[in-house]
């Protein structure tokens, strides 16, 4: 699976009734909240094994698959 | 500034520390094993990293854990002007702690008793200086939440009601003056509108993600109950539920047997990964 793929899975199995495509904003569905970025930054920790800069925790990172994707690639070839 | 003790590393505990901290505080955070205090750093170091993103104030985790001390015992608060409580929400454990505190801290300390449902008056009634104990009920997560309930006890005295304030000040915090009685304003109504939304999944007349539904789409609140329920802990709106149903006396707070399950099975919401919603932290 790629990234995109594997985030939008993690949050289809917390929020089994959302059907988003990758550039949706999660937030604006209504029933997603921000603690769940919360969680979003705890599952692309783990999962890609990146650490998030503080300076990236910004909700608008974690609004839409694609903006969660860009930034776990971008962490990931600043690392390569 | 004053140095302040936080007995209890749980979520609220937690909460407190970091915002005492947050506030110029020297933090004095006791529990009873060093794993749940080891926990308890890692939990306010993550949520100190994650402030800004979830609304609040950007936050040096490092600074943060600077100013708190943690340790095991109640012996290691013997130097502390006051004192905020945060065990569980259950009587038999409260008692225990304040007879030790009434035990080990000064005549002087003032000690809060952070607690959503049990009476101040009866936490008071523990130790021998029932007029330096006052209840103040925290909301969580305790950092993002600007007001809080103050409550006397009967005879909590206006120094310490004044040092109260002050130290709330210090927090950011306001507060709504509210009489001594289980559950005080907020959790007479919370906690029974949890409870009979329980009752609802319990009789599968709804599942939680439709009764939280209803709340969102309907009223427009920013969660339904069995989230809120999940965010506060499954386990501890049970005990809350149980001390108003002890206290009054009134069938009315029968907890749903729904709620003693998922206690008991180990479904306490956000803090063990599943409640009414599964979770992945």
């Amino acid at each position: 699976m790629d990234t995109t793929a594997r985030i939008l899975s993690f949050i289809t199995n917390r929020f089994p009734q959302a059907e988003i495509t990758d550039t949706e904003d999660i937030f604006s569905l209504g029933y997603i909240n921000s603690l769940f970025a919360m969680e979003l930054v705890m599952f692309i920790e783990k999962e890609f094994t990146v650490t998030i800069p503080n300076d990236e925790l910004r909700i608008d990172n974690f609004r839409t698959a694609k903006a969660m994707t860009e930034l776990v690639d971008g962490l990931r070839s600043a690392v390569v | 500034m004053a140095v302040i003790g936080v007995v209890g590393a749980g979520v609220m505990g937690i909460g407190v520390a970091q915002n005492e901290a947050t506030g110029g505080h020297d933090v004095v955070l006791v529990d009873t094993t060093e794993e749940v205090l080891a926990d308890a750093r890692a939990a306010i170091y993550r949520n100190c990293r994650l402030s800004r993103m979830m609304g609040g104030p950007t936050l040096d985790p490092d600074e943060v854990l600077s100013r708190i001390t943690t340790a095991v015992g109640l012996e290691a608060l013997a130097k502390t002007e006051l004192v905020i409580e945060n065990v569980t929400e259950n009587w038999e454990v409260k008692r225990e702690v304040h007879a030790e505190l009434d035990r080990v801290l000064p005549a002087d300390t003032v000690v809060v008793a952070n607690t959503s449902a049990i009476p101040i008056t009866r936490i008071a009634s523990v130790g021998t200086h029932p007029e330096r104990v006052v209840g103040v009920h925290f909301m969580n997560p305790v950092p993002a939440k600007p007001v809080v309930e103050l409550i006397p006890g009967f005879h909590t005295t206006p120094e310490t009601l004044q040092r109260t304030r002050e130290l709330l000040s210090s927090m950011g915090k306001r507060w709504v003056d509210v009489k001594d009685a289980s559950g005080f304003v907020s959790n007479r109504v919370l906690m029974l509108t949890i409870n009979e939304a329980a009752y609802l999944v319990h009789e599968g007349v709804a599942t939680a993600e439709s009764v939280d539904e209803v709340f969102r789409g309907c009223f427009g609140h920013p969660m339904g109950p069995l989230e809120t329920a999940d965010l506060i802990g499954v386990d501890t709106i049970l005990y809350s539920v149980e001390v108003l149903y002890e206290h009054y006396a009134d069938s009315k707070y029968r907890p749903c047997p729904l709620l003693k399950q998922m206690t008991d099975a180990g479904l306490h919401g956000r803090k063990s990964g599943r409640g009414f919603y599964t979770y992945n932290a």
